[in-house]
């Protein structure tokens, strides 16, 4: 089934979705919800009827403070600044975890939303047992979950980041500890209100756990979708949005969307797509039309956005609030730009620093970040017969020591590997440390 | 005749700002264009064995007297700014503050004996002390230098505000305690001497001034009095800052006269004139040494607070996302071997050029040279590789030794001399002690020296370890520099006595 065959299938069966018309076009795609100009676009969720912001507030990208020690702390004012204008903006989604902002996330979370009633927002937080897996290690961090959210019951309650490393690792983390037997009894005595799990990782594995629905009866999935991810994820380690999203849909699994803008990647892109994205229509940001892109399809209960300052969280507050779906004939056109973006050598790192810290020591995203900025802004160097070759030499060295601390730097990778399993985007981290660090010698020698 | 004493001015203070900016410079783009300054120095050119810049420099003071000193010699020009500005205090009485002194023949000659007889035996760090080029190198890189950075990095802070690559910072980091505390020392005795008495220093101290003096007493062209024009007012003698004008006996010791031409100028009634005279004489200085171990220590001077570097390894488990792993400063090895750069031929070759002025330290971008704080080689550098080291691509200490203590080099041939060889401690290496795969050592080696190796041969699935081919190890430290073990590297380099040369 392709996709506009399926966009039109799914059309008849949801709700609300008056969609295709015989020429393929999306008239107008929304679920049940209640759809007035200037406010926050709400999504029913058809299991329990919880209406949820299509914006949610993603609790991985606060703003950090640099202790003079080295170490960093949440900048909690800001947070609750934050915070305060996403509430008051409808937004009422909000996922953390235990492991974000150095384990801060979830704290500083409870302190900012313990300031409401605590039924007029759904709190999202994870099992993010990937090291210690233990039934004591794990229900500790159960239950400080609650403690750090200041609350006795968790609106959505997420088996952390899982799909990697396939059923031999869920059943390591989930079962074999009997955390998935404590966990459907928490759901039953209703200190869970949901229970699901976000995905990364291969199609085999995604199948896998789906297949356990029958056996553990998920209430949601939260999965990895925008534009590019939609027919460009990487196999075989990760899976394209598109199958995902179909195979929920057509169980009416309500979703939870991570990455719709990739961590910026789809707001702060290479010249070529962002100018013809800019072209297509002057006025729009480029971020907008990812957000537009995850917000058209129906079934999608919330897509997160990792905002970290008041004008990332303004626009997109904007863009959800005066929301236009995309219609078939634009998703098109974002496919085309999809295929663009994935001709660029960028490495698909969406800087959600999972990786970290790398035992020793690299600042694996901040490297990664670097490069990406270098590639978009067309700053990489061919060859040093090139007429520019001085300039972008200079330009990537000293702006590559400035970003990242020399004993940081990709030629201390030691290729332990340690970081690969963490990374939800599967990148193959030594690998593209190297070839990142293969060019910066090349730069420093004059012999690219 | 009062153009002379402008020329010399303008002169000396073009080559004082160029050889200072020499110094300073770390982007390695004045070196091309200001290194000859360093290599016209005459101590340098001695220990070069430079025979055709010391003739240079003979005649040339056998025919206009001891200009080297006024024009050419950085710690002699810095002493008459500082002189300058004393006078500066009360335009007439200062300026002219100075009075006839008998020539300190005990000092002076005592002193360039000693000195011959340190070169001869290789006592470095005297020659060091008081050879005036090296010694206002050190003022420079040692006091002058930090200062300079701090405003650079300053500018870096704000250029990364604007999107601007124009300026990067430097580390800045005391490289040797010692060095500093002489450098510190030699400026203050300096400003206090010139302050006071104008070119005590040059006239009663430095070795090189004493070595001119033979040669300039005979010079063709010299100050000289004419009695008849003379009113024995003085004035020329007490603005005379080498103090060796004694107009009582209408007589200038031209052993001391650094010909400034300021005699000319204060004289109201023309009665000084510099003109044709004669004399005649010749004399030098050479060189061999000794050299043996110097285990230095160090400490970091960032952004100016002092940090000391320290304890264990630790690579930390990873519970939650983002933050760093601490990452330990490196110390140095010790190292059965001292290291000295690319081009040094050898230990001994190095240090009997060597005059530790410290402009290979100063150019060197990759924080690898510093100046030894052992006292056989006080302030001589060495190379060492915890904070960088020795490039492929870079060969600026090479370019600018005036000493030949460094002889020139290209990238190419960098690759074909072995200044040591790598080493490894198999109980520091990561892949033993951490039980993780590496390597990191053998990718980057430049030379492809470092083989990984099965540490069970047997069994196919074992980590592999390093292991150098000591042939083929050039020393440039890039493996012990990028090892993970911290604060001791598990592979390091020590240095060889004599440098194999393969180039052909």
């Amino acid at each position: 089934m392709d996709r506009r065959q399926f966009l039109k299938t799914s059309a008849a069966g949801a709700a609300a979705v008056a969609a295709a018309s015989a020429t393929g076009k999306i008239v107008k795609a929304q679920t049940s919800q209640e759809d007035k100009p200037g406010e926050m676009l709400l999504r029913t969720n058809s299991r329990n009827g919880d209406k949820v912001s299509l914006l949610g507030y993603g609790c991985m990208r606060w703003p950090m403070i640099k202790d003079p020690d080295g170490t960093q702390h949440i900048d909690q004012d800001t947070v609750n600044e934050l915070v305060d204008y996403a509430y008051n903006h409808g937004v009422n989604y909000f996922d953390t975890a235990p492991t974000y902002l150095q384990g801060q996330s979830e704290k500083a979370a409870g302190i900012a939303l313990s300031r409401y009633p605590r039924n007029t927002y759904f709190a999202a937080t994870k099992l993010s047992n990937f090291n210690s897996r233990s039934e004591r290690e794990s229900k500790q961090m159960y239950h400080r979950s609650f403690e750090n959210l200041r609350t006795d019951y968790i609106d959505y309650y997420l088996l952390h980041s899982i799909g990697s490393g396939g059923y031999p690792v869920f059943k390591d983390r989930y079962e074999d500890n009997h955390m998935m037997e404590f966990l459907l009894k928490e759901r039953e005595a209703g200190r869970i209100r949901n229970l699901g799990f976000s995905f990364h990782g291969s199609q085999d594995a995604f199948d896998t756990l789906i297949e356990l629905d029958s056996k553990y009866h998920w209430d949601f999935v939260q999965i990895e979708m925008n534009y590019l991810d939609w027919r460009h994820a990487k196999a075989p380690r990760n899976t394209n949005a598109e199958y995902l999203y179909e195979q929920l849909y057509k169980r009416n699994l309500p979703m939870v969307l991570m990455e719709p803008l990739l961590g910026g990647r789809l707001a702060r892109m290479a010249e070529g797509p962002a100018h013809k994205l800019l072209e297509r229509d002057p006025e729009r940001t480029i971020a907008s039309w990812a957000f537009r892109f995850v917000g058209t399809y129906p079934g999608v209960l919330s897509a997160l956005s990792g905002m970290t300052n008041m004008d990332v969280l303004k626009e997109n507050v904007n863009t959800f609030s005066n929301f236009e779906p995309l219609t078939q004939e634009e998703i098109d056109f974002l496919m085309e730009i999809a295929i663009l973006l994935d001709s660029y050598p960028t490495v698909p790192c969406n800087d959600c620093k999972y990786c970290m810290p790398c035992p020793y020591g690299i600042d694996i995203p901040g490297i990664f970040v670097h490069y990406n900025e270098m590639v978009n802004t067309g700053q990489i160097a061919i060859s040093s017969e090139q007429k520019e070759f001085a300039r972008l030499r200079r330009k990537y060295l000293v702006s590559y020591d400035r970003a990242i601390e020399t004993v940081r730097q990709a030629d201390h990778c030691v290729h332990c590997h340690k970081c690969e399993e963490h990374c939800p985007q599967s990148i193959r981290i030594p690998q593209e440390i190297e070839r990142i660090g293969n060019y910066v010698e090349k730069l420093r020698r004059g012999t690219l | 005749m009062k153009l002379l004493p402008k020329i010399r001015r303008v002169l000396a203070v073009l080559v004082l700002l160029a050889v200072t900016l020499l110094f300073l410079d770390f982007t390695g783009a004045l070196r091309h264009w200001l290194g000859w300054l360093a290599k016209i120095q005459f101590l340098p050119a001695v220990l070069a064995l430079n025979l055709v810049i010391v003739a240079v420099l003979v005649l040339f003071t056998l025919v206009l007297g001891r200009s080297y000193c006024s024009i050419i010699c950085p710690l002699g020009i810095f002493q008459d700014g500082v002189s300058w500005l004393s006078g500066q205090r009360d335009k007439r009485r200062k300026r002219l503050r100075f009075s006839y002194k008998k020539e300190i023949k005990w000092l002076r000659y005592g002193v360039l004996a000693l000195f011959v007889v340190a070169i001869i035996l290789g006592i470095n760090a005297f020659v060091a002390i008081l050879a005036p080029y090296s010694a206002y190198g050190r003022i420079v890189t040692n006091l002058f230098q930090p200062v300079y950075r701090w405003g650079n990095n300053l500018l870096a802070t704000i250029a990364a505000n604007h999107e601007s690559y124009a300026f990067f910072t430097k580390d800045v980091w005391l490289k040797s305690l010692p060095t500093f505390i002489i450098a510190a020392v030699t400026f203050v005795i300096l400003v206090i001497l010139a302050w006071k008495g104008g070119r005590t220093y040059c006239n009663s101290v430095c070795p090189v001034g004493t070595t001119l003096s033979f040669f300039s007493r005979f010079a063709m062209f010299r100050p000289v009095i004419d009695s008849d024009k003379c009113k024995n007012c003085h004035i020329c003698e007490r603005g005379c800052k080498a103090s060796c004008i004694n107009i009582a006996e209408h007589k200038i010791d031209y052993s001391r006269c650094v010909d400034c031409f300021n005699c000319l100028e204060n004289c109201k009634f023309n009665a000084l004139e510099y003109k044709f005279a004669w004399g005649g004489k010749a004399k030098g200085a050479s060189a061999p040494a000794v050299n043996p171990e110097d285990p230095g220590r160090r400490a970091f001077l960032a952004s100016g607070a002092l940090l000391a570097t320290a304890l264990t390894v630790e690579a930390q488990e990873k519970k939650v996302d983002g933050g760093f792993a601490t990452v330990l400063g490196k110390k140095e090895p010790e190292r059965t071997g001292r290291l000295v750069p690319f081009g040094a031929k050898g230990v001994k070759n190095f240090y009997d050029h060597c005059t530790a002025c410290g402009l290979c330290i100063s150019q060197c971008p990759n924080q690898v040279l510093r100046p030894s704080s052992d006292l056989m080689h006080l302030m001589q550098p060495y190379m060492s590789f915890e904070d960088g080291y020795c490039r492929p691509e870079c060969t600026a200490c090479s370019q600018v030794c005036p000493a030949g203590a460094i002889l020139p080099l290209t990238p190419e041939e960098k690759t074909q001399i072995h200044v040591g060889a790598a080493t490894v401690d198999y109980d520091l290496c990561i892949v033993n002690a951490d039980g993780v795969s590496c390597g990191n050592c053998s990718r980057h080696c430049p030379v492809f020296a470092i083989h990984m190796v099965k540490k069970d041969p047997d069994d196919p699935d074992s980590l592999s370890i390093p292991a150098v081919d000591t042939e083929i190890c050039i020393g440039c430290g890039a493996c012990e520099n990028l090892c993970p073990a911290r604060p001791y590297s598990a592979i390091h380099v020590n240095g060889r006595e004599v440098h194999i040369d393969n180039r052909r």
